[in-house]
């Protein structure tokens, strides 16, 4: 599905991916794991070309996406910060979005399953935070695409959000789709991964699955293993 | 582009600053016209309110709006949209929208005082025009500054900097330096240091258009003399669209090798 070859990206002086390889296979749920500042939001951003790498090359499904943009229509995105144009209300921000893109949408499922129906003609600037980031959601998750991006989905949510969240992604991974999470929440990680993408330094420093770095590390949760391989990293 | 344009203009419309320009601008023009109790008399005061006034409000609307919608943009960026057509549409978003308030703010009362019947209304209308046009460029020139500049502040003081010294600075510098070399013949250098100037180039525009010589100064005179009312006029309008679309050309490059 993906192919990442020899990735540089540099902010400034701070070389943030430094030669980066990655390959993702088609269907499943992707953790991407990695201290702060280690590149996970460049990484993705850098597939979605937001970003610009210095060198490398990004291929989805065979073509690289470098200077393109029509390969965005196959992929949802639900960045960190869910801040929209204060002026404009939930309806029209949804309507919008759908406007966009040239595919149908299920926003009505979503709408009803957040209880977001009394906020639709609110203005979005008068929202809660939690509030906004699941019309976040809705935005993201209202198309059906292959490629499903999520960078920190859990900010923000109430306990019953958070599980109808847990429940939409994995329905979506039923369905096939490939899907690429960054958390801090270690739990949430290993709840939903298939596989787990650790970066360390702009590089990939482990691809495996959750057992696999268990094992490697000889701990039995995820957390501790996560916290033994940067101890032994010195970061 | 449509679209965002669209969005990014209803955006700007309910935001509470595009009322208050547009009110300023109803006041000034019913208060302008009820001491002047003149058209043209009240044109040229607007002149000089305008070709000030408009330059700061477009660069700071224009910065304002790039830094305030950097989520959004994030958002539109994530959809399947070119880059170009996302900042142009927001661009032109906030220049239409800025040129609109003009518009309609002046527009009423001149409309009301019955600018229709009188023989200034080519005269109020070219104001209207080179107030649009001002906008158009000093939005594009604040879209640049924001750009180029990912801290906030610092964006906001090269905009005020950028107003400041075209508005007020560079005639001092002009004035100045055509006192310093008055042994020499100047024409040539004050045709193009005006050419560098959108505000100054807007002045002498509405001056040769109103026709008065009086008000024309050293620049507009030798404008005048150079190419006449008529070329002199054309003239002025191609670099002030060059002023447009240079600095429009450099958001589509920028935008294109910037990181969101």
């Amino acid at each position: 599905m993906i192919e990442i070859r020899n990735l540089y990206k540099k902010f400034g002086k701070v070389e943030v991916l430094k030669g980066l390889d990655l390959s993702i296979k088609s269907g499943g749920i992707f953790a991407v794991l990695g201290p702060n500042g280690s590149g996970k939001t460049t990484l993705i951003k850098s597939v979605l070309g937001m970003v610009i790498p210095n060198k490398g090359d990004i291929d989805i499904k065979g073509d690289t996406v470098l200077k393109k943009h029509e390969y965005r229509n196959n992929i949802n995105y639900l960045p960190q910060i869910a801040n929209f144009p204060s002026n404009l209300s939930v309806n029209e921000l949804i309507n919008m979005v759908k406007n966009l893109r040239s595919k149908p949408a299920a926003d009505q499922d979503f709408i009803e399953l957040f209880r977001l129906q009394p906020f639709l003609d609110k203005k979005l600037g008068n929202l809660s935070g939690g509030t906004k980031q699941k019309v976040n959601i809705v935005l993201t998750f209202m198309f059906d695409s292959e490629l499903i991006i999520l960078d920190e989905p859990t900010t923000g949510l109430d306990p019953i959000s958070l599980l109808n969240l847990k429940k939409i992604i994995l329905a979506e991974r039923q369905k096939g789709k490939t899907i690429l999470i960054t958390s801090h929440i270690m739990s949430f990680v290993e709840e939903m991964a298939n596989e787990i993408v650790f970066l360390l330094d702009g590089k990939i420093y482990f691809k495996g699955t959750l057992n696999a770095i268990k094992e490697q590390t000889k701990q039995n949760d995820l957390e501790h293993a996560i916290a033994a391989i940067l101890i032994k990293e010195n970061v | 582009m449509f679209k965002i344009l669209k969005y990014s203009f209803y955006d700007l419309m309910r935001s509470s600053w595009s009322y208050v320009y547009f009110l300023f601008y109803l006041a000034l023009g019913f208060v302008l016209l009820f001491l002047n109790n003149d058209v043209a008399k009240a044109v040229i005061t607007l002149m000089n309110v305008i070709v000030v006034l408009t330059p700061l409000i477009g660069t700071i609307f224009g910065v304002m709006y790039f830094y305030n919608s950097r989520e959004f943009t994030e958002l539109l960026l994530a959809q399947p949209l070119k880059r170009s057509t996302i900042f142009i549409g927001q661009y032109l978003g906030v220049s239409i929208s800025l040129s609109l308030s003009l518009v309609i703010g002046l527009g009423i009362p001149f409309l009301a005082y019955g600018v229709l019947e009188s023989n200034d209304i080519f005269n109020f209308g070219s104001l209207i025009a080179v107030g649009a046009f001002l906008t158009f460029i000093f939005v594009a020139l604040a879209f640049n500054i924001a750009l180029s500049n990912e801290n906030k502040i610092k964006g906001f003081g090269y905009a005020i900097l950028l107003w400041l010294f075209l508005a007020v600075i560079y005639d001092g510098l002009f004035l100045i330096s055509l006192v310093m070399m008055q042994e020499y013949p100047l024409d040539k250098f004050s045709l193009i240091a005006t050419m560098f100037n959108p505000v100054d180039l807007s002045r002498i525009l509405i001056l040769l258009k109103l026709d008065i010589s009086a008000l024309l100064g050293y620049t507009g005179a030798v404008f005048q003399k150079f190419f006449g009312t008529n070329f002199g006029m054309i003239l002025s309008s191609l670099v002030l669209f060059i002023w447009v679309l240079l600095p429009t050309w450099r958001i589509i490059s920028k935008s294109k090798k910037k990181d969101f």
